[in-house]
C-alpha cells in the first residue's frame, strides 16, 4: 500500500509545486495591479478577493469580473492567468493519468490486491509456483475438488491463461519471480491456512530456492518439488523436502513395472491417472529384450530401473562414448532401419524412443513398428504443444514429464496413504494379487474415473462414528460402504488399505472392527465419496445405516422414547 | 554539493525566516505585520510540504508532519484575516490581528522544528 502512495506523491511533486507557484503568482498579480471601483477611484484588490477570483478563473467557471469591472491592465493579467492555470492543471492531471497507466504502477497495484486477497483467505490452500503443464493440471484437478489455491508464475501469459481457464473456485494469481522470498511471503507462505508449497517451475534452481525458503520460514509446511537432475534431488532431500518428483525416474519406475508386473502396473496406473487404460490393454508380452533409444536423462533413469529388475537391454545412442560401459549398445540415432536392425528390433518386445527431440522420437517408433508390428512402443514427448501428433502416434505409452509429475503429486495430495499402499503392494504382493485387485476395481467403477480418498477415524473426520461408538454400537468397516439412501445397497467403493499404527492391512475385510485412529484408504467412484461423507458425519444417517431404523433422533424424540 | 539538497534546505529555511519576519512586532498592531509577507510565508510553506512528499524515512515523515502543522496554522490564520477584513464588518482590529499573529507564531514553532530536523539529518550524514 505504502509503495503506491509514495510513488504517487513523489511523481506529483513537480506538478503540485507548479500549481502552487502559478496560483500564488496570479493572486499576487491581482493584489498588486491597481483597479478602478464604481466611483472611478483607484483601489487595490485585497487577498481575499484575489484568491476568490483566481479560484473560479483557474477552474474556468468564470463568474465575471468582481468586485468591480476590470481595467485593461487587470484584463491583460487575467488573460495570462487563464492560460497559466489551465496549463498547470493539464500538466498535473496529465501526470496523474500517465502514472496510472504506467506498467510499474499497474504491477504494484496488482501485487497489492493479490497480497490482500491472499491475506483474507480463510480456507486451507496450496501455494503453487509455476503454471506450466504440470501446474495447470494440478490446479485444475485440485480446484475441481474445491481445494483453494494461490498461483505464482514468472510469465504474464500463463497468468492470463489461468484467469481465462474458468476454474470452479477463484484462484488468486500473480506474475512474479517465485524464487524471491518476499514474493513467496506475499503469496501466503507464512499464512496460517497454507497447507503446502509446490515448486513446479521448469528451472531446478528456482524450485530449489522455493523449497529452501519454505523450509526455513515454515519448517512444518509440506513442500513438494519437481526436479530434473539427481544433484538437485539429493539437495532437496537433504533439507527435508516432503516429496521430490523426478519425472524421468518416476516414469522409468512406472515403465519397469509394466515390464515385469503388468497387472501391478495397471493398478498403479488406475490409481494415479484420472484417465485409466482399459483392462484389456494389459501387456502380456512384456518379458524379453527392450531397446532404449537415447541415453540422456530419461534413458539413464530407465536403464537403471530396468537393470534393477533384470530386463535384457540394448541401448542406442548417437554418442558412442556415453554408452561405452553398457554391454549391448549400438551407435546411431535409431531413426534409420539399419541402426534398429543392428539393435535387434525383430526379436525385441519393446522399444523406448527417449531422445530429447520429438520428431526423432516419433520417427523411431514409426520405423520400428513397421519392422516389427508386435513391438511395444514407448515414446517420450518433450514439448507439450506436440500433444496432437503424439496422441495419434498410436504409441502404447506416451511419456510426458508434465503429466507424470502432476499425477504423482495429485496422488500424494489426495492422500499420503496412496504412496504407502503402492510401496506395500510392490514389496509384499505378486502380480496375481494385483490381477484380482484390478478386476475388483474394474467391477466397481467400470469405465469411470477411479477416485481414491482416505479417512482417519476420529472426532475431526468421522464424528458420527465416534458418537455411535459411545452409544454402544459395534463399528465394522462395512458401515462405510452402505448407501445412506438404501442400506441394502452398497456404494461403488471398497477399502484398499487400513493402517493402524505400524500395522498395515491390505484390502481389509468388511467385517473388520474399526478403532479410533485407524487410517482407511478407499477407492471407488467420486460420487460414493460424497455419500460416504454423509454417513460418517451425520449421526442420524449413520443410525439408519446401522439399524435400518429411520427414526429422527432429536432431543424430544429421545425423551419420548425413554417414556414409552 | 547536491542541488536537490540546496533547494530543499532553501525552502525550509525560507519558510522559517518569512514566518519569523511576519511574527516580529507588537502582536495586536496591524501596521507591524505585512500582508504580503504573510502571503509569501503561506505559499512557501505549501511548497515546502510538497517538496517533503514521498520521503520514506522516519525523519522524512516527521518533517512532512511539521510542515503540515505549519500549513494548517497559516491557512487558519489566513481564514481569520479574510473573515475580519471582509465579513465581520469591523475591519482588522487588535483582537483579530493578535489571533492571526499568534497562529502564525504556532506555525513558526513548527517551522523551527522542521529546521532542527534538517540540521539533525545533516549532522547524521557522516560525510
Amino acid at each position: 500500500m505504502n509503495n503506491v502512495i509514495y510513488l504517487f506523491l513523489r511523481r506529483l511533486r513537480v506538478p503540485l509545486i507548479t500549481l502552487i507557484v502559478v496560483y500564488s503568482i496570479s493572486v499576487l498579480g491581482f493584489v498588486l495591479i491597481p483597479g478602478v471601483d464604481d466611483q472611478g477611484q483607484i483601489y487595490q484588490m485585497d487577498f481575499f478577493h484575489a484568491v476568490y477570483f483566481v479560484s473560479f478563473m483557474g477552474s474556468t467557471i468564470g463568474f465575471g469580473e468582481i468586485p468591480y469591472d476590470f481595467t485593461a491592465a487587470q484584463r491583460m493579467w487575467t488573460l495570462f492567468c487563464i492560460y497559466a492555470t489551465v496549463i498547470a492543471w493539464l500538466y498535473g492531471i496529465g501526470t496523474t493519468l500517465a502514472l496510472l497507466q504506467e506498467p510499474v504502477f499497474g504491477r504494484m497495484m496488482r501485487r497489492r490486491s493479490f497480497t490482500s486477497t491472499v491475506k483474507q483467505m480463510n480456507e486451507p490452500f496450496y501455494l503453487v509456483c509455476g503454471y506450466g503443464v504440470t501446474g495447470s493440471v494440478i490446479v485444475r484437478q485440485l480446484a475441481r475438488r474445491d481445494i483453494r489455491l494461490v498461483v505464482l508464475d514468472i510469465s504474464q501469459d500463463r497468468i492470463d491463461s489461468l484467469q481465462m481457464d474458468e476454474l470452479p473456485v477463484s484462484v488468486p494469481s500473480l506474475c512474479a519471480d517465485a524464487s524471491l522470498p518476499d514474493i513467496l511471503d506475499d503469496a501466503g507462505l507464512q499464512h496460517p491456512k497454507c497447507i503446502g508449497v509446490m515448486a513446479l517451475t521448469d528451472v531446478d534452481q528456482v524450485n530449489l530456492s522455493i523449497a529452501i525458503a519454505s523450509k526455513l520460514l515454515c519448517p512444518g509446511r509440506l513442500v513438494i518439488s519437481r526436479t530434473e537432475s539427481d544433484v538437485t534431488t539429493a539437495n532437496l532431500q537433504s533439507f527435508g523436502t516432503d516429496l521430490v518428483v523426478d519425472p524421468f525416474r518416476t516414469y522409468a519406475q512406472y515403465l519397469s513395472l509394466a515390464a515385469h508386473a503388468p497387472y501391478m502396473h495397471l493398478v498403479y496406473d488406475w490409481i494415479h491417472n484420472p484417465f485409466h487404460r482399459p483392462l484389456s490393454s494389459v501387456y502380456q508380452r512384456t518379458k524379453g529384450r527392450w531397446i532404449i533409444c537415447g541415453h540422456g536423462r530419461f534413458g539413464r533413469a530407465l536403464f537403471r530401473a530396468f537393470d534393477e529388475s533384470d530386463v535384457d537391454l540394448t541401448v542406442v545412442d548417437v554418442d558412442s562414448k556415453k554408452v561405452e560401459h553398457i554391454p549391448h549398445q549400438v551407435t546411431g540415432v535409431g531413426t534409420e532401419a539399419v541402426t534398429l536392425m543392428e539393435a535387434g528390433v525383430l526379436d525385441a518386445v519393446g522399444i523406448v524412443a527417449g531422445t530429447g527431440n520429438d520428431a526423432d522420437n516419433l520417427s523411431i517408433i514409426m520405423t520400428a513398428r513397421e519392422m516389427n508390428p508386435k513391438l511395444l512402443t514407448v515414446v517420450r514427448q518433450n514439448i507439450h504443444e506436440n500433444r496432437l501428433v503424439f496422441k495419434n502416434s498410436r504409441a502404447d505409452f506416451i511419456m510426458e514429464p508434465g503429466r507424470i509429475i502432476a499425477n504423482r503429486i495429485l496422488a500424494h495430495v489426495k492422500s499420503p496413504l496412496l504412496p504407502a499402499f503402492i510401496e506395500e503392494m510392490q514389496d509384499k504382493y505378486d502380480d496375481v494379487w494385483a490381477h484380482t485387485l484390478i478386476n475388483r476395481m474394474s467391477r466397481v467403477v467400470g469405465d469411470h474415473e477411479l477416485d481414491s480418498w482416505a479417512y482417519v477415524v476420529g472426532e475431526e473426520e468421522t464424528p458420527a462414528l465416534l458418537e455411535a461408538q459411545r452409544q454402544g454400537f459395534e463399528l465394522t468397516l462395512s458401515l462405510f460402504f452402505k448407501d445412506p439412501y438404501n442400506r441394502k445397497r452398497n456404494l461403488h467403493a471398497f477399502p484398499l488399505m487400513l493402517r493402524r499404527g505400524e500395522e498395515i492391512i491390505m484390502q481389509p475385510g468388511e467385517l473388520l472392527e474399526i478403532q479410533s485412529g485407524d487410517e482407511i484408504l478407499i477407492c471407488g467412484l467420486n460420487k460414493s465419496n460424497r455419500r460416504m461423507q454423509w454417513t460418517v458425519n451425520n449421526y442420524n444417517v449413520l443410525h439408519y445405516v446401522i439399524t435400518g431404523n429411520d427414526a429422527s433422533n432429536n432431543l424430544l424424540s429421545r425423551v419420548l422414547k425413554k417414556r414409552t | 554539493m547536491n542541488k536537490e539538497k540546496v533547494i530543499f534546505a532553501f525552502f525550509i529555511v525560507l519558510a522559517l525566516t518569512l514566518n519569523f519576519g511576519f511574527f516580529l512586532g507588537e502582536i495586536s498592531d496591524p501596521s507591524h505585520h505585512n500582508v504580503y509577507e504573510f502571503f509569501a510565508a503561506l505559499v512557501v510553506s505549501m511548497i515546502c510540504t510538497v517538496i517533503k512528499f514521498g520521503d520514506r524515512t522516519h525523519l522524512g515523515a516527521l518533517m512532512l508532519a511539521t510542515s503540515l502543522v505549519a500549513d494548517l496554522q497559516l491557512v487558519v490564520a489566513a481564514g481569520i484575516w479574510g473573515y475580519a477584513e471582509q465579513v465581520s464588518g469591523v475591519g482588522m482590529d487588535a483582537s483579530n490581528m493578535s489571533s492571526v499573529v499568534s497562529l502564525s507564531g504556532g506555525a513558526l514553532l513548527a517551522n523551527i522544528i522542521s529546521v532542527i530536523l534538517l540540521v539533525v539529518e545533516t549532522a547524521m550524514l557522516r560525510r
